[in-house]
């Protein structure tokens, strides 16, 4: 190891993110040498019980207030109704201004003035983890006649691609099929998540 | 006995009712439909049929998925069980006339396509005697307004799951004030982002947490209109 970078190990910055932003976190802090940050997730898990995200998100940073200057929250609202927001201005940390991640990808008023109803979304995370965190989860493993009752007002199904990857974009579109949606691909990259990391 | 072997039609009545709260939790919809045929053909009422088996189940449903033992998947496919045994109760009940709670427009609200929710509050307030008028997802306040005008409605429900289209429940409250009859109607809210103090804010006659205090709420604003009356 370098001299230099010894130097910056200490990290000054926490940053505390939903696993399904793990992948994509590291590549922001690698590309941009934000070495001074460290990263810490919560299971993407506890997107199925929204509710439990606030108290849990409100633990680690208390945890982290005694070993890091900066706390950022790599979440959006993500079901919490305002909740996880509230928690964050109490503790006086910034947080993500947006109701999830597949608005921040895009842009959130991008996302909000295409208002696509009828739209299902992936990113690269949940493309690549379609089984564990869509098909189990909606128990579509076990019962695969609900498909139907979560998905008949659905059209199309939506990849945000946050990079240019064929093997992704292949798991996308085979999910599309799985589901008996039309396919739609936008690339996003890492949308507004790097300006809000640099901030830290 | 194993479950495979089990005559439903040889159990006597209490068994029977015990044996249908289970095949409910798990979902088993052609049991239940056998089952309620079972009861029907020894004269229960179906009003009785629906409180004391089907309702009285989903009720445990209900409290086991807040909890947090039961899952999105497994109370869905509980309430496609009820709903198979409704479906057969359902015409027997406008003949035998069941008591008549109340009447209830509900919906999820525009630019909002999450559903299960609302239909099982529909479903279990339905069983309370409810008359449901459904308009499924992405309604909009005209829609709910009007046709609470058209049908006499007592309630109008709404439902929202994502947090960009729970704002739009107060449109629906506001476009009531201006067409001066916000107060003509009971208006309940629900869906797992909200809470109480938003069912506040918006101006709603009351947030609930699930279909149970959602069928009690009912009954209770309900009640206490008459006696204003
Ligand atoms: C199942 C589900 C889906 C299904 C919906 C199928 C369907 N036909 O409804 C599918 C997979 C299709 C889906 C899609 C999406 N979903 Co979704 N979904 C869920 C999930 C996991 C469960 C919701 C549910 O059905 N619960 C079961 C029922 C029984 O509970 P309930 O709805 O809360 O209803 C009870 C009470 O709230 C109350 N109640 C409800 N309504 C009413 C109404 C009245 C009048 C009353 C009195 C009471 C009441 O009583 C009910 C019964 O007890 C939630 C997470 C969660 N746990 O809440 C996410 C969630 C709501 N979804 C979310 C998202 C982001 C989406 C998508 C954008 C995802 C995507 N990849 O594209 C799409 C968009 C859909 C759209 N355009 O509307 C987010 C919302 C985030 C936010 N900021 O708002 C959540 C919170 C997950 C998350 N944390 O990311 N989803």
């Amino acid at each position: 190891m370098h001299d230099q970078s010894r130097r910056v190990t200490a990290k000054k910055t926490l940053i505390i993110a939903c696993g399904a932003l793990a992948h994509e976190i590291l590549a922001i802090l690698r590309i941009n040498h934000l070495s001074h940050m460290a990263l810490e997730c919560l299971p993407a898990e506890l997107h199925n019980t929204p509710q439990k995200i606030p108290q849990a998100v409100k633990e680690k940073i208390i945890e982290g207030k005694s070993h890091y200057d900066t706390i950022l929250v790599a979440y959006g609202d993500c079901g919490t109704g305002g909740k996880l927001k509230e928690i964050c201005d109490q503790l006086d940390v910034d947080m993500i201004n947006a109701p999830h991640c597949y608005a921040f990808f895009e842009g959130t008023s991008n996302f909000e003035q295409r208002d696509e109803m009828r739209a299902f979304y992936l990113t690269d995370f949940l493309a690549k983890h379609f089984s564990n965190f869509v098909i189990k989860p909606l128990g579509l493993d076990r019962y695969p006649d609900l498909k139907d009752v979560y998905f008949s007002e659905y059209r199309k199904l939506i990849f945000l691609a946050q990079t240019n990857d064929a093997h992704i974009d292949q798991l996308a579109q085979n999910a599309a099929e799985y589901l008996g949606l039309e396919y739609e691909r936008m690339y996003t990259g890492y949308g507004e998540l790097p300006q809000f990391i640099q901030q830290g | 006995m194993s479950e495979d072997d089990l005559i439903l039609a040889e159990l006597n009545d209490s068994e029977l009712t015990e044996q249908m709260m289970d095949d409910l939790y798990d979902g088993l919809k052609d049991e239940i439909e056998e089952a309620v045929r079972i009861l029907l053909e020894r004269n229960w009422t179906p009003y009785d049929i629906l409180t004391k088996s089907l309702v009285a189940g989903m009720q445990i449903v209900g409290d086991d998925f807040r909890d947090g033992i039961l899952f999105v998947p497994e109370v869905l496919r509980a309430a496609q069980a009820m709903k198979g045994g409704m479906a057969i109760l359902k015409p027997l009940l406008i003949e035998t006339g069941a008591p008549k709670m109340g009447k209830m427009v509900i919906g999820t609200v525009k630019g909002d396509i999450h559903d299960i929710g609302k239909n099982l509050v529909a479903m279990m307030m339905e069983g309370a005697g409810f008359e449901i008028i459904d308009l499924g997802i992405n309604t909009e306040a005209d829609e709910y307004i009007d046709t609470a005008e058209r049908e006499g409605a007592d309630i109008i429900g709404m439902s929202a799951l994502l947090t960009t289209t729970m704002p739009y429940m107060k449109t629906v409250i506001e476009k009531l004030k201006e067409r001066d009859i916000r107060d003509k109607y009971i208006v309940l809210c629900g869906g797992a982002p909200l809470n109480e103090e938003f069912g506040k804010a918006i101006g709603a006659d009351a947030y609930c947490d699930d279909a149970a205090i959602a069928v009690e709420t009912a009954k209770k604003l309900v009640a206490a209109r008459q006696e204003n009356a």
